[in-house]
């Protein structure tokens, strides 16, 4: 596979929920093995947009290109079009409510989507699941419910259930903002040595540290649409624009 | 003082287990039957084409909004009438009793599902499984436990229900004990032992209910 052709394409993006425009009009292009930070005040459709990207919110105008190929708004894709379906098998979510399934084991949670979708037999999916346990360092929890796992924990888990799918994108949104302070640290862990690893991810986040830290590129969004994109350093040591520094100043205490 | 003599009625004790028996017949029939209906409802009104949600709707408060009792009439006296065939009152009475009671389970069924969080849907969802799929392993299994105990009461609803076909001479309970009282005109001693009965066969499933609610207030 070429590194020349993104994963994930947008063309025109626009979302309306009613008669209010979250996007309008986003253009982008997401290339292998990039790590892309979303940032911007809340109301400003970044949570939108990364959920576009896997049609948990269904686009009202433009593209969205998986691999080159559009993505339909039924789960099957017919014939050019990708469906949601293969779509979402590729580009794994994970939520700031981790969203775990309640009534499975964490070693359930993590098998389910293989052993469903792509009918992979228990045994080979439950070694993988284990694999992903004892990476996310929680290993000895694989018995364990979710309603018995701190925080932290459970989005490890979750993560760890992204993977099994051996997504080529992850698509992270605000993953830390439900956590106490003192859990942030073990999740961001496990992004960062995703990021190490080459995992193509874009990651909604409040985090401005942990974005300069593990992004390889940064978009500021404001009022639905991109308003100031580069580098981390461009974008959070060196802000071009009024609205952009107002944003940044007030996680710079 | 009155004199009690249950010894008379009881010698009719087989008839009063015949009436046991055909009231377990159909509260089983109406029940088997009430949740296929109940389920099919359920998920025309959970559906995205607005003609089935909208027939579904309509049968459910048609059911809901009307005696049981006038249905049961209707159905043998009337319908008959307008189809110009005979129906006996088995058919009236078991179809009657399923309708009315699948009106209610279907809004139990769909309360049930609609109080799994959205994020479950969307979870699974995002790990590429389809609605189908979603419905059957991840929705379903977690919501059923939140309708057991609605589920429960409303059939123990559906057996005192059952009583009603009296009025269309079905040979269940409470038809059957009228029997006995003619024939033995003791209707004290009758139809106090009647409510014992039901009472007997109603009581554990309440406890059950109850049971299963106190495990769910537990686990959320």
């Amino acid at each position: 596979m070429t590194n020349k052709q993104p994963a994930i394409a947008v063309r025109g993006l626009t979302k309306s929920f009613g008669k209010l425009d979250v996007l309008k009009g986003i253009d982008l292009d997401l290339m292998p093995g990039e790590v892309l930070g979303l940032i911007g005040p809340s109301g400003s459709g970044k949570s939108t947009l990364i959920r576009c990207l896997n049609m948990m919110e269904t686009p009202t105008g433009g593209k969205i290109l998986f691999r080159g190929r559009a993505v339909s708004t039924r789960f099957r894709g017919t014939g050019d079009t990708i469906g949601m379906g293969e779509l979402r098998r590729n580009v794994g979510m994970v939520f700031q409510h981790f969203n775990l399934f309640p009534h499975l084991s964490v070693l359930d949670n993590i098998t389910e989507g293989p052993r469903v979708v792509l009918r992979q037999p228990r045994a080979e999916a439950e070694a993988v699941a284990m694999d992903l346990l004892a990476q996310v360092g929680l290993a000895d929890k694989a018995r364990a419910y979710p309603a018995h796992l701190s925080g932290g924990q459970k989005q490890r888990v979750a993560i760890a259930r992204s993977l099994a799918m051996k997504p080529e994108v992850l698509l992270l949104d605000e993953v830390t903002s439900a956590l106490d302070p003192e859990l942030v640290g073990e999740v961001l862990a496990v992004i960062r040595r995703l990021a190490d690893e080459g995992m193509t991810m874009v990651l909604v986040t409040h985090e401005m540290g942990f974005a300069a830290d593990v992004a390889s590129r940064v978009i500021f969004m404001e009022q639905g649409r991109i308003a100031e994109e580069g580098s981390p350093e461009d974008i959070l040591r060196n802000p071009k624009s009024e609205r952009l520094r107002g944003f940044l100043s007030r996680f710079h205490a | 003082m009155y004199n009690w003599d249950f010894y008379t009625v009881l010698q009719s004790f087989d008839l009063f287990l015949h009436g046991i028996w055909t009231t377990f017949l159909y509260t089983l029939g109406s029940v088997v039957l009430g949740v296929i209906i109940g389920l099919a409802a359920c998920f025309a009104r959970l559906s995205r084409f607005a003609t089935l949600r909208i027939v579904a709707r309509s049968y459910q408060e048609l059911f809901r909004c009307t005696p049981l009792l006038v249905q049961i009439l209707w159905a043998y006296y009337a319908l008959p009438m307008l189809l110009g065939v005979s129906i006996s009152n088995t058919t009236a009475g078991l179809l009657t009793l399923s309708l009315y009671v699948g009106s209610f389970y279907a809004e139990i069924f769909r309360g049930g599902i609609n109080a799994i969080d959205k994020g479950q849907r969307e979870a699974a969802a995002a790990i590429g499984m389809s609605g189908a799929q979603a419905m059957r392993r991840i929705i379903l299994p977690q919501a059923v436990k939140k309708m057991l105990p609605a589920f429960i009461n409303q059939s123990v609803i559906q057996v005192k229900n059952t009583s009603l076909l009296y009025a269309i001479s079905v040979a269940e309970l409470t038809y059957m004990t009228s029997v006995v009282n003619s024939e033995t005109y003791r209707p004290l001693e009758a139809y106090s032992l009647a409510a014992v009965m039901y009472f007997v066969m109603l009581f554990p499933l309440t406890q059950v209910a109850d049971h299963f609610e106190r495990r769910m207030r537990r686990s959320d």
